[in-house]
């Protein structure tokens, strides 16, 4: 297995063009377990902590470019209130160790559907920032993610960055798992309201074959929803609610849980995070954030 | 995070620090803490080759050829062996000898090793193993546990004569022992109709338990290095080097003298090293290769490669009159064995004879049955058969006493067992058995907080979810749930489990020191700790070295049935009273000892009564040092009676009470441990701090099998063989714990102590299943709860 180690990030875009079958290291926490596992055997390794700025975010207009790198520990630092649904996401991610190593850019990398930043990246239109040596393509999460740990990301591109919207309302994120910590998503749910455009964002994890949006409650939500005064919903509206988000659902049965519990479990989620998100946007603080 | 109320004093007078009852800091500890302890698996010699095993891929085939040919041309490649390659018994096993070193006829598992390679570095014989060809003849797997036991047309896992039938405990087909106990009416023929129409309210319940890992963190590795006598060292780590011998040396063709064991660091045991895992092929590589051959599994291959506790199913029907008094009970209890016998027949005894539980019942009709399988192989954890019973009878008692109206610890107490009942073996319990005071001092132990009185009520991490921030308090209910276990202590059933201990008393640099040998295994238990203690308090000796186990010196038994600090700590003890009298003796015929003067041993002299110092030991001994080697025996017992059961089977029983408090989310199925309380008689706190923690681990693991521990099987194939999968309690899972410690002495015991290891996983599990019942009003059967189970769907299908 050669190993690669690129100081630039110039350097690294030019290896990865030259061998578009070497696999980018961040973290590690995916791309080393499949290797001790002996699932995978790549011919190449790209190591990309040496690279300078990938582990850095910055304001980027109202929103924030978060570095491909940035580790869950500093997203939690730093963006709880510059994106509330990712941070809480990373929040529940596996355990203080990992959370240090562990990136966003690594989880888009290995777009596994239970992979706990995709929910909140897709509720809240999040853009990923693809680059090569042909240059720079952004492409919006909500065409991120194409099958089964597929995505939009070609061969030669490493992913740069993900630029984080400015939350223009209350944003939720919980994630069901049978432990109280350090648990791969048995179903995971983001929501996001936003008061400047009038539109409700969801992302579901863990419940299909890629992370899903579901788009017949972003609808059904944002023509309910009181975007002047955050009304409490009715009761049924909330349910109903639940019910398209499950009904967007793709799930199986599999080790962590039956496909009937995740649809059930991600009505729940959903009807909490919608009545918490109004509770919210009454409360007001979230709506000028 | 634990609040302890464990006894002060020992009782025992002794001017020496660090003696039994004290809590002495152990060796290991900080070793381990800071994370320089040298596991097993670290272990490394300047030429060694590394060890991999091919494994079946099917749960059962015919094997109809291994071609090793590729493999063996690979450069970098030492050896490739087969079962050919064998050179003395192809099988092993603790109880039987069933299972292959290497597979030949059939494979019975998935992950059975089929062949062995010993390579220059991990990566070539990774290799190697991916050039060897297997042709397999595909068979239908024997995976449903109550067809193999009793449909006569399912398949036999084991051709007939392969395993011996002893026409009593065991008589073919795929059962390794079914053991019935019958008393009273049932012992004369009663049928449960008879018995039925006697009894007020009758209560019935079909339970089941999962197959749990002992998820032990230190994968089972080892290092052999080939000796210039033709013999072989093995460094290893197991739960007992004698019984390893014993197995690998007429594997290898070799006299038991020319393989000798060391006990390599053990990271952690819990049953899952009494079987052997890869010390015969290491050993097999080294002496063919004429280099040291270290192995070292993988977590998968871990999962794949020790015995795990066994999955039971079971049927209960439990009789009462309307005071609450029981009148019968009856149980089918099978556990599913797997593919080769390992323990099960002992499991079965276990279960068998503690499958009602510890409460008077007249009339008693059990079965427990352990059956061939082609799943993973089933065998020895921390319970020990104890464990799946428990949960069936413990669910019997909240299900009687919900219908009787009666408060569970009250209907517990009414038919509670006591010093001088007799348990359904016939048994009659001569040490003190403080159960109705256990259960009561469970119940009335102060209630953790409520939710409202927490200083954040919608802090996650108190929440069910915990982090994942599924419920911010909405629709989470409180539960409260009890439990009461018993285990037998030491091995059972005729079993001479005995111990030995070498200890040694000298003048060393001008003051007296103790060296201590023995084959004993610390698993992290704490047993180099105790065997300190126990030398301190006997020789009055502050300096004591523990010397490394190894099979230099005689049997030291298992670390397993919770009996080390009794066999072991009794070896030590006896080991210790040899020397003293010998160095007593010393005194008398050099000292100035006055004649008939009664003498001890103290802070490092000979003391008289009054406590006077006649001889500074360093002195007495100048030269002349004192050893003695004793073997400890417990008591002995028997084999109870093919057909009812009876018969003093146990040494010892221990008891653990326990209280759940937990917190449910309703809706999701999630569920909070908030606090369990553990109440437990040890007979005497050997170790004090040492103690709490092996209460605290059980229950611990008891936790993770009621709500989230379960190796996953659909058709013989393990779904989850990693610990993304296979959960185990964290942190946050792991509830403040209020630790209440009697000691009430059992008279035969060294000590009068009771071995307390395993009691706490027995109560643990049920009791937190009754606090969910409690909190939801689901029936929950079955253990791990899932959150399916809670909600009431279905659950999930298992597919391979
Ligand atoms: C014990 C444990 C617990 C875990 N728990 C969780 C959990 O709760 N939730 C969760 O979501 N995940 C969890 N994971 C998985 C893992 O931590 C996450 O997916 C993490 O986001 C991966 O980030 P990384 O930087 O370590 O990625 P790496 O392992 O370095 O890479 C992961 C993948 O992304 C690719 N990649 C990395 N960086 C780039 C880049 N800049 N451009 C292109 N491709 C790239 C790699 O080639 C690889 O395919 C857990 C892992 C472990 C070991």
């Amino acid at each position: 297995m050669e190993f690669l180690s690129p100081a630039t990030w110039e350097e690294a875009l030019a290896a990865k063009s030259e061998r578009p079958d070497a696999v980018p290291i961040m973290g590690g926490t995916d791309v080393m377990v499949e290797i001790n596992f002996d699932r995978r055997r790549p011919p190449a390794l790209i190591d990309l902590t040496r690279v300078p700025g990938l582990r850095e975010w910055r304001a980027d207009g109202d929103g924030v470019r978060l570095g491909a790198g940035v580790p869950y520990t500093g997203i939690v630092d730093a963006l709880g209130g510059a994106a509330p649904a990712l941070a809480a996401a990373a929040r529940s991610v596996a355990s203080p160790q990992i959370r240090n190593r562990g990136s966003v850019g690594g989880n888009l990398g290995g777009a596994s559907p239970a992979g706990d930043a995709h929910p909140p990246l897709l509720a809240t239109d999040a853009v990923v920032e693809l680059a090569s040596v042909g240059g720079v393509r952004r492409v919006p999460a909500r065409e991120f993610y194409l099958g089964p740990r597929r995505t939009a990301r070609r061969d030669d591109e490493l992913i740069a960055a993900v630029l984080l919207p400015a939350p223009a309302g209350p944003q939720r994120f919980a994630k069901v798992g049978t432990r109280n910590a350090m648990v791969i998503a048995v179903v995971s749910f983001a929501l996001a309201l936003d008061a400047r455009s009038r539109t409700v964002g969801t992302g579901i994890g863990s419940a299909g074959p890629t992370p899903l949006r579901a788009p017949g409650a972003e609808e059904f939500a944002a023509a309910e929803f009181d975007w002047e005064g955050g009304a409490p919903l009715p009761e049924s509206a909330v349910h109903r609610f639940g019910e398209l988000v499950a009904a967007a659902a793709r799930p199986i049965d599999d080790v962590r849980g039956s496909a009937g519990y995740r649809r059930h479990a991600l009505a729940v989620l959903a009807r909490r995070a919608l009545a918490r998100a109004a509770a919210d946007y009454r409360e007001g603080g979230a709506r000028c954030a | 995070m634990s609040e302890t109320t464990a006894p002060a004093s020992t009782g025992l007078p002794t001017a020496t620090r660090d003696g039994v009852g004290a809590s002495p800091l152990r060796p290991d500890g900080a070793l381990k803490a800071t994370g320089e302890f040298a596991y097993s698996s670290d272990m490394w010699t300047e030429d060694m080759l590394w060890g991999a095993t091919l494994r079946s891929p099917h749960p059962h085939a015919r094997l109809l050829g291994v071609d090793t040919a590729a493999a063996l041309a690979l450069p970098g490649v030492h050896a490739v062996l087969t079962h050919e390659d064998v050179p003395g018994e192809k099988r092993y096993g603790l109880e039987y000898a069933d299972q292959p070193v290497l597979a030949f006829g059939k494979v019975r598992y998935k992950g059975e090793p089929v062949a062995i390679v010993a390579a220059d570095h991990p990566e070539t014989a990774r290799r190697a193993l991916d050039r060897i060809r297997v042709d397999y003849e595909v068979l239908e797997p024997v995976s449903d546990p109550l067809r193999a036991a009793f449909d006569p047309d399912c398949p036999l896992v084991h051709e007939e004569g392969s395993v011996p039938d002893d026409g009593r405990h065991r008589r073919g087909g795929n059962l390794a022992r079914h053991q019935p106990v019958r008393t009273g009416a049932f012992a004369e023929g009663a049928t449960v109709e008879e018995l039925r129409a006697r009894a007020d309210v009758v209560v019935t319940g079909s339970y089941e338990v999962g197959m749990q890992d002992q998820a032990f963190l230190g994968p089972e590795s080892g290092l052999a290095v080939p000796a210039e006598d033709g013999g072989v060292d093995l460094y290893v780590a197991t739960q007992w080097l004698h019984v390893d011998q014993g197995q690998i040396a007429p594997c290898l063709g070799l006299a038991p003298d020319k393989v000798r064991l060391a006990l390599a660091g053990v990271g952690g045991a819990f049953g899952a090293r009494e079987d052997l895992s890869m010390q015969v092929h290491a050993c097999l590589l080294a002496l063919r290769a004429r280099r040291p051959v270290k192995i070292v599994y993988n977590r998968e291959e871990s999962f794949l490669g020790h015995v795990h506790r066994h999955p039971a199913r079971m049927e209960y029907e439990h009789g009462a009159t309307g005071d609450g008094a029981l009148l019968y009970a009856v149980a089918r209890i099978v556990l599913d064995g797997g593919a080769y016998t390992s323990t099960t027949p002992a499991v079965v005894g276990v279960a068998a004879s503690m499958g009602v539980g510890p409460y008077a019942i007249p009339n008693v009709r059990v079965d427990a049955y352990g059956v061939y399988t082609t799943n993973p192989p089933c065998g020895a954890m921390r319970g020990f058969g104890a464990v799946q019973a428990c949960f069936g009878y413990e669910s019997q008692m909240d299900a009687l006493a919900a219908r009787l109206g009666a408060h569970p610890v009250d209907l517990r107490v009414a038919n509670a067992l006591a010093q001088g009942s007799r348990v359904i073996t016939g048994q009659r319990i001569d040490a003190p058995l403080p159960m109705a005071e256990m259960l009561l001092r469970a119940r009335d132990a102060p209630m953790p907080p409520g939710r409202s009185a927490l200083p954040d009520p919608a802090d996650p991490r108190t929440l069910p979810g915990g982090v994942s921030a599924t419920v911010l308090g909405e629709g989470v209910v409180r539960g409260v749930g009890y439990a009461v276990g018993m285990k037998n202590l030491c091995f059972s059933e005729g079993f001479d489990d005995y111990s030995t201990a070498r200890v040694r008393l000298e003048s060393v640099g001008g003051g007296p020191a103790v060296t201590v040998h023995t084959a004993a295994a610390e698993v992290g238990q704490g047993l180099v700790t105790v065997q300190g203690q126990i030398a301190r308090t006997e020789l009055g000796v502050e300096r004591v070295t523990v010397l490394p186990a190894d099979t230099r010196v005689g049997s030291a038994g298992s670390s397993s049935a919770s009996r080390q600090t009794y066999m072991t700590g009794g070896a030590v003890k006896a080991a210790c009273e040899a020397v003293r009298e010998r160095v007593l003796a010393l005194a008398r015929e050099r000292g100035p000892v006055p004649p008939g003067a009664r003498l001890s041993l103290s802070g490092g002299a000979v003391v008289s009564a009054s406590g006077d110092v006649l001889v500074p030991l360093a002195e007495l001994l100048d030269g002349s040092p004192v050893e003695e080697t004793r073997e400890y025996h417990h008591r002995a017992t028997r084999m109870v009676d093919p057909v009812n059961g009876q018969g003093d089977s146990h040494v010892q029983f221990g008891m653990c009470v326990h209280r759940a408090v937990v917190d449910v989310d309703v809706e999701l199925g999630l569920v909070k441990v908030v606090e369990m309380t553990a109440v437990q008689d040890v007979g005497r706190a050997v170790h004090p701090q040492q103690l709490v923690g092996q209460i605290q681990g059980a229950t611990a693991q008891g936790v993770g099998l009621a709500l989230m521990e379960e190796v996953q099987v659909a058709d013989g194939v393990i779904r989850n063989p990693s610990f993304t999968d296979y959960l185990i309690p964290t942190v946050l899972d792991t509830p403040p714990m209020r630790i209440d410690v009697l000691e009430c002495p059992d008279p035969a015991a060294p000590y009068g102590l009771r071995g307390a290891g395993e009691p706490g996983t027995l109560s643990s599990t049920p009791a937190v299943a009754a606090a969910v019942r409690a909190a939801t009003g689901r029936a929950l059967t079955r253990v791990p709860i899932r959150p399916e189970d809670i909600v009431g769907l279905p659950a999930p299908r298992r597919r391979r």
